[in-house]
């Protein structure tokens, strides 16, 4: 079994602390951004950011051009 | 026509087209138990991703998550954080099921439990608590498609009988399709959900107040506290809050259907690609809460929030768009109870009754006997959608709490050489006691925190407290692999 390693482990940490975590910091209706409020915005702002930190956990755990790196841009289909 | 027939029939040449898809999707493979089940481990990133999101975002997140933003506002938010964070734990933890699962020919869940802990006795346990949880999800998307029906055919299809419609037409589905015709029909309700969602989501604020930041200024002046936590409840704070994302962001990945998708993968690393652009559908979810907060002003009083999306459309939209929006709902409800059907029943067969009453028993009867299954639990679903008036997003919370309880299990058995098996099985006992009489006596939130999290809590200190003073047992992963290098 391969142990994650930790820089894998702590870009997916970063998720919880701004998503979960923090609520009393965010949880807020002001200031509104693009009219949605504050608390709202925040959260979808970290749907793209955790897709970002997920990523480069990908990088870490299977850097470009590794033997592990089977890519299959198209996502070959069954 | 008049306009209930005119939505009505949108609805099903909708739900028809999808049935005939599965069908040929599925008919064109032979049907032994590890196809039905794993669709024969061979699934690249595109099928991998469409069965997720086909079991994942169920008519939960249409119908249910607009209706806890109009009933409830602020503390809707968590479905947000647990959908998004609970990819960043799939990263790592379903890779590992995924090896073992390869390793081992594993199909199911409880198969994870016997192999690791070498008890087909604690695998049987898990199968029934899996069963027994599956059933409120179940029992969710029986009640969203009913809902639907009665709703587009303007109340003349009372709730039973939309019911037992909806029940004839998920079993029949799953019949009809297996996991693989589940997987494609999942591309056309994604094509459907994702347009819909984006129809309706800008279009509604739009209509009703010209647009989503006036929509908000207007829930602002009326009631700015809706929009915040514990919003429109009374115990649905920041703590609640965390403990539940905690809880579903950990305990959602233990979902026995889950399970049988990750195995259907070709490669860890499909599953880790998968935790990379599965956030990314979450960002169907604000433009469905928008639709809630529009509701929320533009029709108040609704006794059933769930009611909110679908009342809102039909006063808005033409009858034909009426029967896209309930089409598209439909499929939201029958993918998922479709995946969740195949994984009770093969639960049932495989690792509970084989097992403990029949261990002769061949894996085409068991195929047999699952097949047969699925009238059986889409019986039980539908007997309990009958009879209870729970909300959707209600039901969803008890199922999470009840299988988040494998998560110790799963987790410590992969990382953690110390776990035994009377560890786990203590724990998951007491975590699942717990569960059950915080939910009965309802007592959930449990002094301000998700009753399924508090039993989390307990379920962990008891696996490890047990396991530390029980002997020392190998992990069964560990043992066979190096039985295999040997040979």
């Amino acid at each position: 079994m391969k142990r994650p390693s930790l820089r894998a482990v702590a870009l997916t940490l970063i998720p919880f602390a701004a998503m979960c975590f923090s609520v009393p910091l965010w949880d807020r209706i002001y200031p509104r951004v693009f009219g949605i409020p504050f608390n709202l915005f925040w959260l979808v702002s970290w749907i793209f950011l955790t897709s970002l930190c997920n990523w480069a956990a990908y990088r870490v755990e299977v850097p470009p051009g590794s033997a592990e790196s089977d890519h299959h841009p198209k996502g070959g289909a069954q | 026509m008049s306009n209930s027939v005119v939505a009505l029939t949108v609805i099903f040449a909708i739900i028809i087209f999808g049935s005939i898809m599965a069908f040929y999707a599925g008919a064109r493979h032979k049907m032994n138990l590890e196809q039905w089940t794993v669709g024969g481990r061979g699934f690249g990133l595109l099928l991998v991703w469409l069965l997720m999101a086909g079991e994942v975002y169920t008519t939960f997140a249409f119908l249910g998550a607009s209706g806890w933003a109009y009933s409830r506002g602020g503390p809707t938010l968590y479905i947000i954080a647990y959908l998004t964070i609970g990819k960043a734990v799939y990263f790592h933890v379903q890779p590992q099921i995924w090896e073992v699962g390869r390793k081992f020919k594993m199909q199911t869940q409880p198969d994870f439990f016997e192999k690791r802990y070498g008890s087909k006795y604690l695998a049987a346990f898990v199968a029934v608590v899996g069963f027994a949880f599956l059933i409120p999800y179940l029992q969710l998307q029986l009640t969203g498609l009913g809902i639907i029906v009665e709703v587009a055919s303007f109340e003349g299809i009372g709730r039973p009988l939309a019911m037992a419609i909806a029940f004839t037409l998920v079993a029949g589905f799953v019949f009809a399709s297996g996991v693989r015709g589940v997987a494609w029909v999942s591309i056309l309700k994604d094509v459907l959900m994702l347009s819909v969602v984006f129809v309706i989501g800008i279009s509604l604020p739009y209509i009703y107040f010209g647009g989503i930041g006036p929509m908000f200024t207007a829930v602002i002046h009326a009631k700015p506290a809706h929009l915040m936590m514990p919003g429109s409840t009374k115990d649905m704070g920041h703590a609640w809050y965390i403990s539940t994302v905690l809880m579903a962001s950990l305990g959602g990945l233990m979902w026995p259907n889950l399970f049988a998708t990750s195995f259907t993968a070709k490669s860890g690393n499909v599953l880790r690609r998968n935790a990379v652009i599965m956030p990314l559908y979450n960002i169907t979810l604000p433009l469905i809460f928008f639709v809630g907060f529009t509701a929320f002003l533009a029709i108040p009083g609704l006794k059933n929030g769930d009611l909110a999306l679908l009342t809102l459309a039909r006063k808005t939209y033409p009858a034909w768009f009426l029967g896209v929006i309930g089409g598209t709902g439909a499929l939201t409800a029958m993918v998922p109870a479709a995946i969740f059907i195949l994984a009770a029943a093969t639960l049932f067969a495989k690792n509970f009754f084989r097992p403990v009453f029949a261990p002769r028993m061949t894996d085409d009867q068991v195929a047999k006997l699952a097949k047969m299954m699925v009238l059986v639990v889409t019986g039980i679903a539908l007997y309990f959608a009958l009879y209870s008036s729970t909300t959707l997003v209600a039901l969803l919370l008890i199922g999470f709490a009840g299988v988040s309880q494998f998560f110790p299990g799963v987790v410590l058995g992969l990382y953690w050489r110390r776990v035994t098996m009377p560890g786990v099985f203590a724990g998951m006992v007491v975590g699942v006691a717990t569960v059950a009489f915080l939910m009965l006596t309802k007592r959930d939130p449990f002094v301000g925190i998700n009753a399924g999290f508090f039993a989390l809590c307990l379920n962990f200190v008891v696996t490890a407290v047990v396991s530390s003073v029980t002997r020392f047992q190998p992990s069964g992963f560990e043992e066979r692999s190096e039985a295999s290098a040997v040979r």
